[in-house]
């Protein structure tokens, strides 16, 4: 009796004791256009993924064949553990490097733009974005030294050798920098103090690059956030309010003298330039309602004229939950916006033609965010 | 505005109220519908594995040494075992554990001890991890509500419940008091003394005192790895704990009647290790933490007078206090945090059963509830609740023929300290229907229907940036047929076999979930969700003896469809909700043969997706884990000496019950105990 027992057992253990491995997820391919040649070649797209679920993943998409490539990271690097990491937060190209911010992996990932395959990791704790001048990568993070009072906690910018990935240096801006600018041999940054609420930070520092000190601090709106550069030498630099009472604006700063010189009351959520066009969404969430509030512009850098309520013509807006990112392409103006939609299951990237009509849509990763166009095309 | 919302809240209240206060006029209520009486006497019915035909609602239980075997460090790691349940464990000791029943939700499970409701105003969610099974005597699981009529109204207040009984002091002749000491040690280099000790004071009166304490280091290795790919093994950092529980309880009996009382105290500090996601390896550490207190004093009650009416009477009062803290000073990459939040509460319950015959009896109960939160957050509006729940229930009993209904009606008014800052009053009546058949001696058929919501928590209405204060109740409805079978077979080598078999459907309507306000970092709380499910509960139970060995098997078995249909339009319109597997089961066999104890169990959770989004890159693997324990029981004079060995997860699986968060590998076991 008792021997049958644990033949009965040990039969169960042998019998359950295979499972099979766990894969690497591959990609996926989907023709989602005709091919058409030109100089960009395509782009890459990093989702972010969930705070907590280290799923941030990368996307490519081949304008010569008009496929899209979703989830390439893993697949092309099976030895980096953990793959991408946790949020994704930016992506920018530099020289031949693809260079990934991955906030709460305190990391930026250095790929090779032509393969996405790992090259090196810089540490960064609490990265946010990336910029790129003369050799060197500039990175703001909200984790700065922490000083008596451990809630009244800088920001700074490292500056990141891209020939060694060593971090040559580092500045200490305000509180939670984000977005960055470069101009003149001087580094903006904007920042927010989003972890104060209600005592959000409203300036913008100046680094000189040459002696990498911060020369001043610009005050400019609350909470701000993303930064762009157009060709007459204006930052325009959205403000996200403070949700409650403040709404979100759009400022507008001299660089030659380090002045405001216009503030917009268009939100803010997120912005690209292109040209002298600067294409921008923003959205608000009304309690009222109990839904998003987006709205769409175009304002000419130039004239500082609102040019259009919407860049979406054709009503395909009404099918985007949440815009998240945005970019335009240099040469054909064609227009790609994400929609995050829950943030929990797979956003969608929309093109539109530079008219406004839906072209195609693709489905992305999770919180499909930040865009980055690349000549160079991607190898198998 | 302010002052019409707290006449409302009087005028409704006081109907309640006179209930609570004035049990004889609650009583001439119900006799003014019925006016015929029976003799019916009450006892606390501790529902044990051999009963489950009796139940007109599904219920499973472990008790007595059946619980105790299981290697389970607390109620989260038994609750396991039983069907229709899925844990929620963020792994390790410390981890956070909840449950969800049926795939409801983890608020829909309301939890009781010695018959009196855990509450969280604040979140909703029980941690089931943070109770120890070292006093524990009887663990249930109820769908739907316990079938007993004299119960406070709180017990028909939940989509499902669980009842955790502490062990009961019971004296043989001539025994004036018992002495327990425990220890148990192994791997997370876990040391966890424990003492018990009852006394019986007179006939009519006996205490318990029961003190523990636990520290882990939470250090366990875990590994993740890809085919073809990376492979690593890393030790979980940050997840120690230390915790004190203490409690001491009277029990007392009368004539037709008993009461108790009891107190209890639970303190701890744990670290939190946190996701485990990509990081530069070696490089930052976790080190936030949080401490807890928790306190409550309760009492219960029960009395029958004349045979006709019976009353139960339940008090308490809890004060929690929880602290958390991440430091930067500490953890470089973190952002400073350091909160601390009050939550006070206090509860009285009156209810009432009236038998008229033996076929027919009726039952009313109110109860009274009061939430507090405070917390020291930027722009808190520190809200407290009122809460009146009144019940009214009534069984009828023809032969073969049982049927129950009830009815719960629901009040809440919120105040804040703040202006215009609460959410409006809700009133509600919800219903429930059980019936159930009985053919011959052996077969039980039940049926059973309830409709009930769970209230927004605090969290949800009012955190700052995230609460939204418009929200409304979540509703579950529940449909229920199952059949059991219960036989005795004398000699046989199978002695007896008890088995259950439950279908459901279920639906969650107005589900709350967090949704992106404006970015990553700030959500807020909506009524959207819509969820069906559709599943299958099985246990089947046995126990055998043949040549001086005996033993007993446990079969769990549970499918589930659980589909998400908030978004027509969706991609992921029906899919799988996340970490619902299909497929889940455990397996229990315990034999023993003279002084030898040798206990088995698995445990199956199949293949689930982490997202509603049913793709690859939200697959989660199955996961099974195969436990063992050998005990011997010596008995030294006076004292019986018992020494348990266990293993657990034998063969070393890497598994994750929530995304990122590793659970430990194989791992052991030693407890000593010495009983008096």
């Amino acid at each position: 009796m008792r021997k049958t027992f644990f033949i009965l057992m040990l039969t169960t253990l042998v019998v359950s004791s295979c499972r099979k491995e766990e894969g690497i997820v591959p990609s996926t391919n989907t023709t989602v256009t005709e091919g058409e040649a030109g100089t960009i070649a395509g782009f890459f797209l990093l989702n972010e993924g969930n705070m907590g679920n280290n799923k941030a993943s990368l996307d490519y998409f081949d304008y010569e064949t008009g496929v899209y490539s979703k989830n390439i990271y893993a697949e092309r690097n099976p030895g980096v553990v953990k793959e991408l990491g946790d949020v994704g937060n930016d992506i920018q190209i530099y020289g031949s490097k693809l260079y990934a911010v991955i906030n709460c992996s305190h990391l930026v990932e250095v790929m090779d733009v032509r393969t996405a395959r790992h090259l090196a990791v810089v540490s960064i704790p609490n990265c946010r974005y990336i910029t790129f001048d003369r050799g060197f990568a500039y990175v703001s993070s909200y984790a700065g030294p922490v000083q008596i009072d451990p809630n009244a906690r800088l920001g700074y910018v490292a500056k990141v050798d891209t020939a060694t990935f060593q971090i040559a240096d580092s500045c200490v801006v305000g509180y939670q920098p984000e977005e960055m600018v470069i101009c003149n041999n001087k580094l903006y940054v904007a920042n927010s103090g989003g972890y104060r609420a209600p005592d959000y930070d409203n300036t913008v520092s100046v680094i000189d690059l040459n002696s990498f000190k911060e020369v001043k601090k610009i005050t400019v709106g609350i909470n701000l956030h993303r930064m762009e550069l157009d060709r007459y030498g204006n930052i325009w630099a959205s403000s996200r309010g403070d949700y409650y009472h403040a709404r979100s604006k759009t400022y507008v700063i001299d660089t030659k003298t380090d002045l405001v010189t216009d503030a917009l009351p268009l939100p803010g959520s997120n912005m690209t330039l292109s040209g002298d066009s600067l294409y921008m969404y923003g959205t608000e969430w009304s309690y009222s309602t109990g839904s998003h509030t987006v709205s769409y512009a175009i304002v000419n850098t130039q004239t500082r004229q609102v040019v259009s309520r919407n860049f979406i013509t054709d009503g395909t807006d009404k099918e985007i939950e949440v815009p998240y990112g945005i970019a335009v392409h240099p040469g054909t103006k064609e227009i790609l916006v994400t929609d995050a939609g829950d943030y929990v299951t797979p956003g969608t990237l929309y093109c539109f033609t530079p008219g406004g009509k839906k072209k195609w849509s693709v489905t992305a990763g999770d919180i499909p965010a930040h865009i980055v166009f690349t000549r160079q095309g991607l190898q198998n | 505005m302010y002052t019409g919302k707290y006449a409302g809240f009087w005028v409704k209240g006081v109907v309640s109220f006179a209930a609570v206060w004035f049990p004889a006029a609650a009583a001439l209520f119900a006799q003014a519908d019925v006016d015929t009486s029976k003799v019916y006497s009450l006892h606390e019915v501790v529902v044990v594995g051999q009963r489950p035909a009796a139940e007109i609602i599904p219920v499973q239980t472990l008790s007595g040494e059946a619980l105790q075997r299981l290697s389970a460090h607390s109620v989260a790691d038994a609750l396991r075992y039983f069907s229709g349940v899925q844990l929620k464990d963020y792994g390790g000791v410390g981890g956070l554990k909840t449950v969800n029943i049926r795939s409801l939700g983890t608020n829909h499970v309301g939890v009781f001890y010695d018959g009196i409701a855990i509450g969280n105003a604040q979140n909703g969610q029980v941690d089931m991890g943070r109770f120890s099974l070292d006093n524990m005597e009887a663990v249930s699981l109820y769908n739907g509500q316990k079938s007993a009529l004299l119960q406070p109204a709180h017990d028909y207040a939940s989509a499902s419940a669980i009842y955790m009984t502490m062990r009961r002091p019971a004296f043989g002749d001539g025994e004036k008091s018992h002495f327990r000491l425990t220890y148990k040690t192994g791997s997370f280099d876990a040391l966890n003394p424990s003492a018990l000790w009852e006394h019986k004071w007179s006939k009519h009166l006996s205490s318990s005192v029961n003190v523990e304490q636990l520290y882990t280091s939470g250090k366990y290795k875990f590994r993740y790895a890809k085919k073809d790919g990376y492979d690593t093994t890393e030790v979980r950092q940050n997840g120690d704990v230390t915790m004190w529980r203490a409690e001491a309880a009277l029990f007392g009996t009368l004539q037709h009647g008993e009461w108790r009382a009891k107190a209890y105290y639970y303190r701890s500090e744990r670290g939190y290790p946190g996701a485990a996601v990509r990081e530069v390896p070696g490089k930052f550490k976790h080190a936030d933490r949080q401490w807890d207190d928790n306190f409550f004093v309760q009492g219960s009650f029960r009395k029958s007078f004349s045979g006709v009416y019976s009353l139960l009477l339940n008090g308490k009062y809890a004060y929690d206090y929880l602290h958390y803290r991440s430091d930067p000073r500490l953890d470089v990459a973190t952002m400073y945090v350091d909160n601390q939040y009050r939550q006070q509460e206090a509860y009285f319950s009156s209810a009432h059963e009236f038998a008229f015959f033996d076929s027919w009896k009726a039952a009313l109960a109110s109860d009274f509830r009061f939430n507090t939160l405070d917390a020291d957050l930027q722009d808190f509006v520190s809200p407290n609740r009122y809460l009146l729940l009144t019940s009214a229930a009534t069984s009828l009993h023809f032969s073969a023929f049982h049927v129950q209904a009830s009815v719960l009606h629901t009040y809440v008014h919120d105040i804040t300290r703040v202006l215009n800052a609460a959410a409006g009053d809700k009133s509600a009546f919800t219903p429930a229907l059980a019936a159930s058949y009985q053919l011959g001696s052996d077969w039980h058929f039940r049926a059973f229907y309830k409709r009930i919501f769970r209230l927004p928590t605090f969290n949800d209405l009012y955190y700052t940036f995230i609460g939204n204060k418009s929200l409304q109740p979540e509703y579950t409805t529940q449909y229920n047929i199952g059949v059991t079978y219960a036989h005795s077979f004398g000699n046989a080598l199978l002695r007896r076999l008890d088995v259950q078999l439950d279908a459901y459907y279920n639906e969650v309507e107005n589900k709350i979930v967090a949704i992106p306000a404006d970015n990553q970092f700030r959500w807020t709380m909506i009524n959207l969700g819509y969820v069906e499910v559709r599943g299958v509960d099985a246990t089947v139970h046995g126990w055998w003896q043949a040549a001086g060995v005996q033993f007993d098997t446990r079969l769990a078995y549970t499918c589930q469809r659980a589909q998400d249909f908030t978004s027509p339009g969706s991609d992921w319109y029906g899919g799988q909700i996340p970490y619902i597997p299909w497929h889940s089961g455990s397996a229990v066999v315990g034999g023993s043969y003279r002084g030898w104890r040798l206990h088995y169990s698995f445990i199956y959770t199949g293949e689930r997706y982490e997202s509603t989004a049913n793709i690859p890159e939200n697959y989660a693997l199955p996961w099974y884990t195969h436990d063992m324990a050998v005990t011997r029981t010596f008995q030294l004079g006076a004292a019986r000496l018992q020494l348990t060995a266990e293993i657990n997860n034998l063969l070393n699986q890497a598994y994750e019950v929530v995304q990122c968060y590793p659970m430990p590998g194989r791992n052991y076991k030693l407890i000593i105990k010495v009983e008096l």
